[in-house]
């Protein structure tokens, strides 16, 4: 991305110094890219040699010479994988409280042009939501919402965050980006984790993609983990959707990137990344550029080597068999049995999902894979 | 002429123990292979995160401690010394025993113990009535203000937490261990059984060990190998390491001839 600011309501238009959108702005991503062209088979060798990387050395990992050492790029990852996090995984689930969006983004199901039956839980509904979570065993929720400003407003999710808190050992929100006094209301109400997944990181994709609403200034997103991490949050996430550029191995050269201007930036924060492939919702998007399973399988271990500390998540958009493949490879937390409607847990909900689900299993299901697998599904990780 | 293991007690907080290991509980593949491994181990002291209890579960870590063993329930996940005394007093109140491992850990990524929260944290555990096993950098001064303030044990980390490294602190424990007036338990990046070994010839008191054992191909043999690993540097330890020469020393001495027959 470029410093270049799109002029757009009362928003700042650039980054803050000091902040990891700022040092992840003086990056030239360009000659990142370029270098995975250009890598050669002793570079790859000299990385995978090392054990651990940097975010620097993801460009060699994703080249077509790593590629032609996929087993041994993925026995360096297993092994730090399993020094660093052992053998368990981390669960959580996802929890819409709504689906109301006044931005227009080509390739949401919660679009605001979609004719799609819409919903707002009330605070006590999204309470039984999150009852019915806890009676299947989660600890860890992410609150999830459509952009809007007016129906899912700072103090209904202020609201939702402190009746949640009492139940949910760890709360997590991935909504629209706000200020950090706001992010400070909702770490004070109970909330710990923030996800903000910049969508992409090419300027001119996230200008055609975002046509309409606040999410279109993409600075002010792209500082929001800042924000958030002044404000107190513990836990950050950041991704791209592979699917909406053209080019995913800049998207994920990005990502890593920033996850590593963040943890620099804020040392205190835990990071981390995920790179989901788009899947068909509502308004027909069809993913750019696809991403085959052994080009996913060789990111997950390029980012595990070159990003060594960060958790890696992987949601239900995957299907079942390659969550359990690449568990072993870096992913450290996994979703499970999701429903990306509101109301979708407590009882049947009509309301429009964001996107299709790929692994249905249920909450235990996924346990007792990851179980069979050798791997502790660890449900619970936090006590506030 | 008694053994050398009989009568040689870890003592803390005047409370005997006969295994001079700790366990940490993290990172298994299952609460079954976490108790084999305790049993193995023989530990009598096992370390819980309260991040991690949840009596609600259906299968709860907890569940897998023998109840022989001492829950040392630790703060793992406080930031600052208020969250560590919260988490603390929180596990007190939910049963847990009076004794707590404390770790202030600001930095996630590499969870170096924080110094300054780490005493200010260990002076209001001490005088809350907790007996208190401070998690600390290998910092003799550190060690001896965290004494002063009441702690139990200090427990220097040996390497990075999680690394398998084994001792880079070396020179900085080696004081440790000559000032301490309470047991230095080496707590962190013992990979090996040797590693253990090594730290107990020093004249480490105990060594507390989880990565190693919860990462291995078969943590259960590797909790059996560290227990004799443990026992093994005790003995030398007490047997008294015969020493190093910078050159060879010859088992005959070559002036042998000058002697009397």
């Amino acid at each position: 991305m470029t410093g270049v600011g799109v002029e757009l309501g009362s928003r700042p238009t650039q980054v803050p110094a000091g902040t990891a959108a700022a040092d992840l702005l003086a990056i030239d991503l360009a000659e990142w890219r370029r270098r995975v062209e250009t890598a050669t088979a002793a570079d790859v060798g000299r990385v995978i040699g090392a054990g651990r990387g940097r975010a620097a050395d993801l460009p060699v990992l994703l080249s077509a010479a790593a590629t032609a050492r996929l087993e041994d790029l993925a026995a360096a990852a297993h092994r730090l994988t399993v020094l660093r996090f052992g053998r368990a995984v981390r669960l959580f689930a996802p929890l819409y409280l709504s689906n109301e969006c006044v931005s227009v983004c080509t390739y949401c199901g919660f679009s605001a042009g979609n004719e799609i039956a819409r919903r707002t839980l009330t605070v006590d509904e999204a309470v039984a939501e999150a009852q019915a979570l806890v009676e299947r065993g989660f600890r860890h929720v992410l609150l999830v919402a459509g952009e809007h400003a007016r129906i899912i407003s700072k103090g209904y999710l202020e609201e939702v965050v402190r009746a949640l808190a009492p139940l949910v050992p760890q709360l997590s929100v991935e909504v629209q980006v706000w200020d950090e006094a706001t992010y400070r209301r909702l770490v004070a109400a109970g909330c710990d984790g923030l996800i903000v997944y910049q969508e992409t990181y090419d300027d001119d994709t996230y200008a055609d993609v975002h046509r309409l609403g606040k999410k279109r200034n993409a600075l002010w997103r792209l500082a929001a983990p800042d924000r958030g991490a002044a404000a107190g949050m513990r836990r950050l996430g950041i991704g791209a959707l592979l699917g909406l550029h053209g080019d995913w191995r800049a998207e994920a050269l990005a990502v890593a990137a920033h996850a590593e201007a963040l943890t620099r930036r804020w040392w205190r924060c835990e990071v981390q990344v995920s790179l989901p492939r788009l899947r068909p919702a509502a308004g027909g998007y069809e993913p750019a550029d696809p991403v085959d399973d052994r080009s996913l399988t060789q990111l997950v271990c390029a980012l595990r080597l070159c990003l060594p500390d960060a958790g890696i998540s992987l949601s239900t958009r995957e299907p079942a068999a390659l969550r359990d493949a690449l568990v072993p490879l870096g992913v450290t937390t996994l979703s499970a049995g999701s429903h990306t409607e509101p109301g979708g847990y407590a009882g049947e909900s009509d309301a429009e999902p964001q996107f299709e689900i790929s692994d249905d299993r249920s909450p235990a299901e996924v346990a007792a894979a990851l179980r069979s697998l050798g791997y502790d599904p660890v449900w619970k990780d936090w006590q506030r | 002429m008694a053994t050398l293991t009989t009568e040689d007690r870890l003592v803390i907080a005047g409370r005997p123990f006969g295994s001079r290991l700790l366990l940490g509980t993290g990172k298994f593949p299952s609460n079954a292979s976490l108790t084999a491994s305790i049993e193995a181990s023989a530990a009598e002291i096992v370390t819980v995160a309260l991040r991690r209890v949840d009596p609600s579960a259906a299968e709860d870590i907890l569940d897998a401690l023998p109840s022989s063993v001492l829950l040392l329930v630790n703060t793992s996940g406080a930031v600052d010394a208020d969250e560590a005394v919260r988490l603390a007093r929180l596990a007190r109140s939910g049963g847990a025993p009076p004794w707590v491992k404390l770790e202030v850990t600001p930095d996630p990524r590499h969870l170096w113990p924080d110094p300054v929260e780490t005493l200010a944290a260990a002076e209001r555990l001490v005088a809350d009535g907790f007996t208190v096993l401070p998690y600390c950098p290998a910092d003799p001064v550190l060690c001896k203000r965290l004494e002063e303030v009441g702690c139990a044990t200090v427990m220097p980390l040996g390497s990075f937490i999680g690394s398998n490294q084994g001792i880079t602190s070396r020179e900085t424990l080696g004081v440790i261990l000559e000032q301490a007036t309470v047991p230095v338990v080496v707590d962190a990046g013992l990979g090996a059984p040797s590693h253990a070994a090594d730290a107990m010839e020093l004249g480490a008191d105990a060594v507390l060990v989880n990565t190693a054992i919860a990462t291995a191909a078969d943590p259960v043999t590797m909790a059996r190998a560290f227990r004799l690993g443990v026992e093994a540097g005790r003995l030398a330890y007490r047997a008294g390491l015969a020493g190093q020469a910078p050159v060879a020393r010859a088992s005959s001495p070559l002036t042998g001839f000058l002697e009397p027959v």
